[in-house]
């Protein structure tokens, strides 16, 4: 082979939840593959897109039950790992950054003092080290005062700059992999379009791997290289991202066409149809 | 009908070194059946100007007037029977252990109307929830059908004038796609005045004629929505807020 081997692989991932009324599949059956690129995973709330995420890390607590044919990271079978080896994983060589800040950091230990735990719990540095390296990390992200954030607690912290500090501390062991799941949703667009070109960047500039999960299409269409769309725990339809707005599965055009846009006026916003036929199409891969 | 000024409005929280001006001099003033929008971030005041008027803050200085009459410190029935608002999040607002029926048969009954049964069937019918929901309990709706429910229970007083707190933004886009829609028909109905507070400008740009954006407690620009989709605007937040708009664009985030 001479293509160079995908960060992620996966197929057939499913998320399963025994109900009273029966097992309830969260995900059904998924199969893509993350390159050193920004996917996008777009859909409605319930569609399975947070539970994608969140299994990859096997973040699913039981009775929730996670299978695949394929959950493979750089070659290394996650299903596989005890819980003691998945905790190497979690964190250093993949991240994951919330959508909300307030409940991803801890109320009560100081900024500085929740970076340098994670940076030492991984590396093993020393005190010193890990301060200057947290430093460094705030700087990164755009934060005018890493001294003063530092000593701070997170109540002090606005939402955008409690994300900022979210994507340091989880950007602090220089993982391969950064899965953000609504990671700009509860900010204003002038801090969003910061904490977005620093996501570009690590991308860019250190080959990270960025899983983007969003309900906002345009966002998704204008910020990732490929977009894959999931409708009742399936991938309906893969596209590049820059042709999002060509999709072809009703689902994905009555989506687009419900979204309002500035430049072009409706009376009415086209309502989605839902086919019942949609939950039952087989699953669109994403693996390249 | 009634239209809404407000003249040199200020809102203020807290005394002596712990004030915080929520809102400073803010003047505007919404058509009788106009729909006008507040755009801008979290913390620039929008919400605030929607709670003074609903009575909700009690230290303003300033002028309000919806219809010919001129607002003093506390609000009568008279007033509520003429402004409703509705909440951001249906989840929050309305009473889990209340079914669709009792919300609405309460608002009927404190406006001392007398055919509730009717006028909860005629409410439903409104807001396109089909009498089987009426019944039910908020934990048995969907998100965009609670949203349904907050409406009804804004329009049960025949108000002239309601007020829109980020209506939609804690909904799936095909289901503010519903509400929008619903929203922009029954405004049509019911001939009533919206004032709409949100973050999104398409949403604002979908919905009203005009909007004020604001930035820390200041109106900084006024557009018409003609202004916004030839993106003319002079304030430079405005400018970046326009822009954000059709998405993620790396040059913006060069300039920041």
């Amino acid at each position: 082979m001479t293509r160079e081997q995908p960060l992620l692989d996966i197929e057939n991932l499913t998320v399963s939840f025994p109900t009273r009324q029966g097992v309830f599949e969260a995900v059904r059956g998924i199969s893509f593959t993350l390159g050193r690129e920004r996917l996008g995973i777009v859909g409605e709330s319930g569609s399975g897109k947070s539970m994608t995420g969140r299994a990859i890390l096997r973040l699913i607590r039981p009775p929730g039950r996670i299978t695949a044919r394929r959950l493979e990271f750089s070659g290394t079978d996650l299903l596989q790992l005890d819980e003691h080896e998945m905790r190497k994983i979690r964190g250093q060589r993949i991240s994951m950054v919330m959508q909300d800040p307030k409940f991803s950091l801890n109320p009560v230990m100081r900024i500085g003092e929740q970076i340098m735990e994670i940076y030492r719990f991984h590396t093993g540095a020393g005190k010193r080290a890990a301060h200057a390296r947290a430093i460094e990390m705030l700087e990164a992200v755009s934060i005018r005062d890493p001294e003063r954030v530092m000593r701070a607690w997170p109540h002090e912290m606005s939402g955008g700059m409690g994300q900022r500090i979210m994507i340091a501390m989880m950007m602090v062991t220089e993982p391969d992999i950064l899965i953000a799941d609504e990671p700009t949703s509860a900010l204003d667009v002038s801090v969003q379009t910061q904490v977005l070109s620093i996501m570009d960047r690590l991308v860019h500039e250190r080959g990270m791997g960025l899983i983007f999960i969003s309900h906002d299409l345009n966002l998704v269409a204008s910020f990732c290289d490929r977009v894959l769309i999931m409708y009742a725990g399936r991938i309906v339809e893969v596209c590049a991202a820059d042709r999002l707005h060509e999709a072809q599965h009703p689902y994905t055009r009555g989506l687009l066409g419900s979204l309002p846009r500035l430049h072009e006026p409706r009376r009415h916003l086209e309502v989605l149809k839902r086919d019942p036929a949609w939950r039952e199409t087989p699953s669109v891969s994403g693996r390249q | 009908m009634s239209r809404l000024v407000f003249n040199d409005l200020s809102v203020w929280f807290g005394e002596g070194a712990s004030r915080v001006d929520a809102v400073r001099h803010a003047t505007f003033e919404v058509p009788s059946g106009a729909s006008f929008g507040l755009v801008g971030e979290s913390g620039s005041g929008k919400s605030t100007i929607l709670r003074a008027l609903m009575g909700l803050a009690p230290d303003w200085s300033g002028e309000m007037i919806v219809g010919e009459q001129r607002l003093g410190p506390k609000r009568n029935r008279a007033f509520y029977k003429q402004v409703q608002m509705v909440f951001q999040d249906p989840y929050a607002s309305l009473h889990p252990r209340h079914s669709v029926d009792q919300v609405l048969s309460e608002v009927l009954k404190l406006h001392g109307f007398r055919d509730i049964n009717r006028r909860v069937q005629a409410l439903l019918d409104d807001v396109g929830l089909g009498p089987g929901f009426r019944f039910r309990y908020p934990h048995q709706l969907s998100g965009g059908q609670r949203q349904r429910v907050a409406i009804a229970r804004a329009l049960a007083p025949e108000p002239s004038v309601l007020l829109l707190d980020e209506p939609t933004s804690a909904l799936d886009v095909s289901v503010q796609a519903e509400v929008l829609n619903l929203l922009n028909d029954l405004r049509e109905e019911h001939r009533l005045t919206y004032l709409l507070v949100s973050h999104d400008l398409a949403v604002v740009a979908h919905m009203c004629q005009s909007t004020a954006v604001m930035q820390n407690g200041e109106i900084v620009e006024m557009l018409t929505v003609e202004d916004m989709r030839a993106m003319r605007a002079r304030h430079p937040y405005t400018c970046h807020l326009l822009e954000s708009a059709s998405g993620y664009n790396p040059n913006a985030a060069q300039a920041l």
